[in-house]
């Protein structure tokens, strides 16, 4: 399958080593499975000189080092320009679909007490009880849009916009791994001990991060995501069994 | 041959040229933040450029090698010394077995690069060895280093790469014995001479006013004092949009500087995140990051703008220089 790459993009450089490729401006599903081909492309047919291959929500930054991007026998052009026209050639031509099969993977969370601080507070603000937050946190469809911000940690679009939430006004400075938070119309999992601004409401006890792992993300873009609502005494037995 | 620690400093760690090819799994690149001096570093003691170096910052650590070794060290100037005898900056080095190298009073810049012959040899993870801090991965146990630390290090031959250098060890007293400075051309921290950052413009550039453009490019902007390896955060006058920006999150370089909504830019370092959402109003050549990395909080820094064409160019004459460099260092090898 063609996605529909003719035209619709843009290329501009950010900074001297890397490069954006756009497909869009909002965060929409078709706008993103544009990115992850594109992207998939690019690792599968590696352009010399490219480093690093970047997929986010409506862009592809690529990485790469100047002094190995091949002159070829246009000499007179910076590596910038050389680059642009290979990727320009890729896009021109139009880039098909890897068909990965979209997966659905699920997650078990333990929602509110000390592991989601905020639940109550998302309920109250929403007008719905805690329950009613969980079992619309559960029910809605979530896909997995890019992973950045930490190693493995998911952006997910498709949260029920009947929990949609800004950011909290002053962000945290700890947030533990494994907690799953909500902030407008996304859903993440915090996967490193770091600060952050979402609104927490629950914790799971598996790791989306394996750093040593042949694959060390549990999730990859593209994913569906579901969120499965566990005890705590589950939650103990879960965190139990790992090594 | 492994190097002891005995004292630490305030944060010492192992970085190399950073973890490439996995930003796409949210994995940051990490690395040095002066790649010019860790590279030269890692020349000066008869090694490739990429190889581990301790990124040694504001103060030194106090180590001791326990077999012969052949060390240089690049960036900012720590005072090292062994024994009463300070070490030159910048050249080849070989230390007796047994000596121990301390560093003093903070000369000039903010990180030194100790790089030792056959690179210290940690087992790498995704394909570097760079500690990436947060995370608890990579470099030594993935975290800075420690009093009584062992650093184990790579095969090589330290006393054949100079053999002048391990002549000259063996018939005196002296505590280490360096190249002489007039054996090749002095090498100079492109930071020695103070001057505004050169910057493209960002992606956003055109989102900032007329006011916040003209005020990025003649004010200065004071170095903050949390800034870290992630970024260095800068305070001046404010750098406000034109209108409210909504940003969806994409992908960040080293050197990119990026407006949070309180104005105060921030210039994003080696241990930056993948992706960020704060408009981009420029991006600092490549080769002005050593100035950055080697700025002191309270410093003050200024920015200029070139083409993306000019910081190109002046990016390939740098890697020019450095092979410069690596072949007078190597043209050494046989006259020492």
């Amino acid at each position: 399958m063609e996605h529909g790459t003719g035209g619709n993009w843009r290329i501009d450089p950010v900074g001297d080593r890397c490069l954006m490729i756009e497909f869009g401006q909002r965060v929409d599903p078709q706008i993103n499975q544009t990115v992850h081909a594109m992207a998939d492309y690019l690792l599968e047919h590696p352009l010399p000189g490219v480093t690093d291959v970047v997929p986010a929500f409506t862009t592809v930054a690529v990485h790469y080092r100047p002094e190995l991007i091949a002159a070829g026998d246009s000499t007179d052009t910076i590596p910038y320009r050389r680059l642009e026209r290979a990727i320009e050639a890729i896009l021109t031509r139009g880039v098909a679909s890897t068909g990965r099969a979209a997966r659905t993977v699920e997650i078990p969370v333990c929602y509110g007490g000390e592991f989601g601080p905020d639940l109550d507070e998302v309920a109250t603000a929403c007008g719905l009880t805690p329950g009613q937050v969980v079992e619309l946190h559960g029910a809605s469809d979530h896909m997995v849009y890019m992973l950045g911000f930490a190693p493995g940690f998911p952006y997910m679009g498709g949260l029920d916009p009947r929990l949609a939430m800004p950011r909290r006004s002053t962000p945290r400075v700890k947030i533990p791994a494994g907690t799953v938070a909500i902030a407008r119309e996304q859903s993440a999992v915090y996967t490193l001990e770091t600060p952050g601004g979402w609104n927490l409401i629950g914790r799971t006890p598996i790791e989306l991060f394996t750093p040593h792992a042949s694959s060390p993300t549990l999730l990859r873009p593209g994913d569906h995501v579901r969120f499965v609502p566990i005890s705590q005494e589950q939650f103990g037995n879960w965190a139990e069994r790992r090594p | 041959m492994s190097v002891r620690v005995l004292k630490p400093g305030p944060l010492s760690s192992l970085q190399d040229l950073g973890r490439t090819g996995y930003q796409r799994f949210g994995v940051i690149v990490s690395g040095v933040m002066d790649e010019w001096s860790h590279r030269v570093a890692n020349l000066l003691a008869g090694n490739l450029d990429d190889q581990a170096t301790i990124e040694i910052t504001l103060m030194g650590p106090s180590l001791v090698f326990e077999a012969p070794a052949l060390i240089a060290i690049c960036g900012a100037d720590l005072s090292p010394r062994i024994g009463e005898t300070p070490v030159p900056q910048c050249r080849p080095i070989l230390v007796r077995a047994g000596s121990q190298l301390d560093f003093g009073r903070r000369a000039f810049g903010c990180r030194a690069y100790l790089a030792v012959h056959g690179g210290f040899a940690v087992a790498p993870v995704m394909g570097s060895r760079s500690t990436y801090l947060r995370a608890g991965f990579g470099g030594f146990e993935g975290r800075a280093l420690r009093k009584g630390d062992l650093l184990e290090v790579g095969d090589g031959n330290p006393q054949e790469q100079f053999p002048a250098l391990a002549r000259r060890l063996g018939s005196g007293g002296d505590a280490f014995a360096g190249v002489p400075e007039d054996a090749f051309e002095p090498i100079a921290h492109p930071a020695i001479a103070p001057r505004a950052l050169r910057t493209v413009a960002g992606q956003q550039w055109d989102a900032f006013t007329g006011e916040a453009q003209e005020r990025f490019l003649d004010a200065e902007f004071r170095v903050n004092a949390n800034s870290d390896r992630m970024g260095y955060r800068l305070e001046g006058p404010g750098l406000a949009l034109r209108s409210p920006l909504e940003m969806i999150s994409e992908g960040v370089a080293f050197g990119t500087v990026q407006v949070p909504p309180d104005g105060n830019p921030i210039v994003l370092m080696a241990d930056r995140q993948t992706a960020g959402g704060y408009p981009k109003i420029a991006a600092v050549a490549s080769v002005d990051l050593p100035l950055i990395a080697q700025a002191v909080p309270q410093q003050g820094l200024r920015f200029a703008r070139v083409s993306l064409e000019q910081a190109q160019r002046l990016y390939l004459e740098r890697e020019l220089a450095i092979e410069r460099i690596r072949r007078s260092i190597d043209s050494l090898r046989g006259a020492q």
